[in-house]
């Protein structure tokens, strides 16, 4: 137990842990990071049958409400189960967009009937959801997203198309923006979703810089929508939007402990390791390369300097103080500390780190390079660094735009 | 911000009035104009020392509140707002600090009380050259019958003038360069063969260099053990760099505001200037560093209050962040006010005198970041 543990939370902590003992297959230990992949599906009997356990159990979705499937837990219990699921090298076997993004938003805006249809799916881990927000026409300027959406009396028409669709190949069903007002720009947005099987969507998978394929183009050709698959009123999918933004940003920067894991898991994990294989040390043990040395210790700072943020947010937050003003930062500070380390991992290896397959490189400065690649994407989506600056300059700092 | 007891949250309120009332730029100001010694004014900080803040990090039993070192924190970064000029630091903090760390009984009882109640300023003897180096102390102790002959020059001493005594590294055995070989001792001001010169600094604060010419001291002097006196000194830098770290985030914290708020007002091309997305992504970053350094600075002083193992590489973390973050505010200060901001009628200046030399006392960005980089095996 640990010592500030009141003794309800201790006893919780009891029956968490040997519920994970009972449940949680010794086979999956520590393999979070191959296992939870919005790519992969994977067929292992131990992976299903936990995620049917955690599903069953709500624990995917701690905090979540039990009405709708969720763990029902207090956040200090959710944290206690945290904790016990690192000790035992457990994790979560459910994620992806209907934990981080839609079901959050579905609590806060769906009907009952919405809740009690979508809720369970996001719940158990067996609906995989996509977001379809951008278009090749609206990128940083979302709002001028032109998929149509029209009403035809018994169901929704939706016509257009959707681009960085992530997963999109893989995904069971859309959330999706769609103009239902052509005449006003953020007042004529819908919030819609529907089934990806629907007669009329086409995904092409989108191949990226890194070889990899994680996003893909959408189209929709004369889709046809039931009406009570609008969420929210019509017209009235901005707010919706801007809130479901929160939540993945939240989840993008770390801040809101989800699946994400954060944006500062690319690159190398240990840059003192790549050190010692790739670079050296003078007689004094210091880094050979004076100039990378400099650099180094610079990225270590700011990357602990990142850490006592996100515990001090997080220690605000759960003070009740309201959100903390640091985690409007969160998102560029862990993308650049992320793209840096790639950086500088990539300039350790020197001609080791220019592989792209085959022989002469092992697995690790292979994926190192992918990883780069890949990298490049988080000053990009989920709003990129000069949205997140326009951001922080309006709300944080009240400095307008040109009148 | 931290999340505080509710004692702190008071502490804090009521250095926030204290400050806006008493201890405003103008303060600093008037002080600098009547070209005062001191490089601060006794009655405010009689005033600071009458509210507690002198002894907040000083134990019950020598007349202090033993409040910690996060709360002296939470009231020199409210001071470090309006660039308050006292012994906050010299005296309260880093005086006390290093008595507390290595002082005998007598020292303690002698000296901390006075501390703690503003009547008696004490102060590091630490510098000798142009550059934060302790490990470079070559100021001579050499053994005699009763005690020590101290022979050297320290220079760059915070608060140098005002001070009572001075706690003075000196070397005793080894050479500079080496930890081992230090001793520290306790110095009156008044002692015979101290001989004071005022420093004129750019922030008007007080800072003297102090000769000691075959200076007389005995066993009783020692803080710490002999030739071990960087045991006693290093833990006392740490919780000095944490505290002034502090003290420069309110520093930061103020330039940034006064600067947005000018951004907000002064119009040019019929807009304001803090429409024009250049300037606006710029104080994105500010606020950022800001919120960065937050973290590193309270983090520092938590552990320092909890005594965790890791004090050293948070307080060089804290001091390297403030000082980049004060440096590039303070520039930006200046930059964003354009003209005005070249005024000495205008505060732009005063932050930026006070931001280069907070940033040079007890170790500059880079001394720090080689100092972590040290730590961390690099």
């Amino acid at each position: 137990m640990a010592a500030t543990d009141t003794p309800e939370l201790a006893a919780f902590r009891a029956e968490a842990r040997e519920w994970l003992a009972t449940n949680f297959p010794a086979s999956l230990k520590g393999r979070a990071a191959i296992m939870v992949n919005l790519n992969v599906e994977t067929d292992e009997p131990d992976f299903l049958a936990w995620k049917r356990a955690m599903g069953a159990k709500g624990w995917g979705v701690p905090t979540w409400p039990k009405a709708y499937g969720g763990g029902g837990l207090s956040k200090d219990e959710a944290r206690v189960l945290s904790q016990e699921m690192v000790k035992i090298g457990a994790f979560s076997p459910i994620g992806g967009m209907g934990v981080m993004m839609f079901g959050p938003t579905l609590l806060e805006y769906g009907t009952e009937a919405q809740k009690q249809r979508f809720m369970p799916g996001i719940v158990n881990g067996t609906t995989r959801w996509c977001q379809g927000f951008s278009e090749p026409g609206a990128g940083s300027d979302l709002a001028s997203l032109a998929t149509r959406c029209e009403d035809k009396g018994d169901h929704y028409l939706v016509n257009g198309q959707k681009i960085w669709t992530s997963g999109g190949q893989y995904a069971d069903w859309i959330f999706c923006l769609v103009r239902t007002d052509t005449t006003r720009k953020h007042e004529g947005i819908s919030f819609l979703v529907f089934d990806m099987k629907s007669p009329g969507v086409e995904v092409r998978p989108i191949q990226l810089i890194s070889g990899n394929s994680p996003f893909c183009e959408t189209f929709f050709t004369d889709v046809k929508v039931p009406k009570d698959q609008l969420v929210g009123p019509l017209n009235g999918g901005w707010s919706i939007a801007k809130r479901l933004l929160q939540f993945e940003r939240q989840s993008l920067s770390g801040a809101g402990g989800g699946t994400g894991g954060g944006t500062a898991r690319f690159g190398a994990p240990d840059l003192e390791r790549m050190v010692d294989k790739y670079v050296g040390r003078d007689e004094a043990g210091r880094v050979a390369d004076a100039d990378l040395r400099q650099r180094l210790i610079a990225h270590h700072m700011e990357a602990r300097a990142f850490a006592l943020t996100l515990s001090r947010a997080a220690a605000e937050a759960k003070s009740g103080s309201g959100p903390s003003a640091a985690t409007s930062i969160m998102k560029n500070v862990g993308a650049k500390i992320a793209q840096d380390r790639a950086e500088l991992s990539m300039e350790m290896m020197g001609h080791q780190g220019l592989g792209w397959e085959g022989e002469g490189f092992n697995a690790y400065e292979l994926g190192m390079v992918r990883g780069w690649l890949g990298g490049k994407a988080v000053t990009i989506y989920g709003g990129s660094t000069e949205i997140q600056n326009n951001i922080v300059a309006k709300r944080m700092l009240g400095l307008l735009d040109h009148q | 911000m931290a999340v505080l007891s509710e004692e702190q949250t008071i502490l804090r309120d009521s250095a926030r009035e204290w400050v806006k009332d008493k201890a405003p730029v103008q303060a600093l100001r008037k002080l600098r104009d009547s070209g005062a010694a001191f490089g601060y004014d006794p009655a405010l900080y009689a005033e600071m020392a009458a509210m507690g803040w002198a002894g907040i990090v000083v134990p019950e039993a020598y007349g202090g509140s033993e409040f910690g070192y996060l709360s002296l924190g939470l009231v020199l970064e409210e001071t470090g707002r309006t660039l308050v000029a006292s012994p906050l630091v010299s005296s309260a903090l880093g005086a006390a600090s290093a008595l507390m760390l290595g002082g005998t009984a007598a020292q303690k009882e002698a000296w901390l009380p006075k501390i703690a109640s503003g009547d008696a300023v004490a102060t590091l003897a630490i510098e000798e050259g142009p550059r934060h180096e302790p490990l470079s102390t070559a100021l001579a102790a050499s053994r005699t019958g009763s005690g020590f002959t101290l022979n050297g020059t320290k220079s760059f001493v915070p608060d140098g003038m005002a001070a009572d005594v001075f706690i003075v590294a000196a070397r005793s055995s080894g050479k500079p360069g080496e930890a081992a070989g230090i001793s520290l001792f306790l110095v009156p001001a008044d002692a015979r063969g101290v001989t004071r010169t005022a420093l004129k600094l750019m922030d008007s604060r007080g800072a003297a260099v102090i000769a000691f010419d075959g200076v007389a001291v005995g066993e009783e002097a020692l803080i710490g053990a002999p030739d071990k006196g960087f045991e006693v000194l290093e833990p006392a830098l740490d919780r000095v760099r944490a505290g002034l770290a502090a003290e420069m985030l309110g520093t930061a914290l103020q330039a940034f505001e006064t600067t947005i708020d000018y951004l907000k007002v002064r119009v040019q091309f019929g807009q304001t200037l803090g429409s024009f997305q250049a300037l606006q992504h710029r104080a994105a970053k500010m606020f950022t560093e800001l919120e960065l350094t937050r973290s590193c600075v309270e983090a520092a002083l938590s552990a320092i209050d909890t005594g965790t193992n890791d004090i050293r590489e948070l307080a060089s973390l804290a001091k390297a962040r403030a000082n980049e973050t004060l440096h590039l505010i303070s520039n930006e200060m200046v930059q964003m006010h354009g003209g005005i901001g070249m005024t000495d009628a205008h505060d732009a200046g005063l932050y930026l005198k006070r931001a280069r030399a907070a940033e040079a006392a007890y170790g500059n960005a880079a001394y720090h970041r080689e100092r972590f980089g040290r730590l961390h095996g690099f």
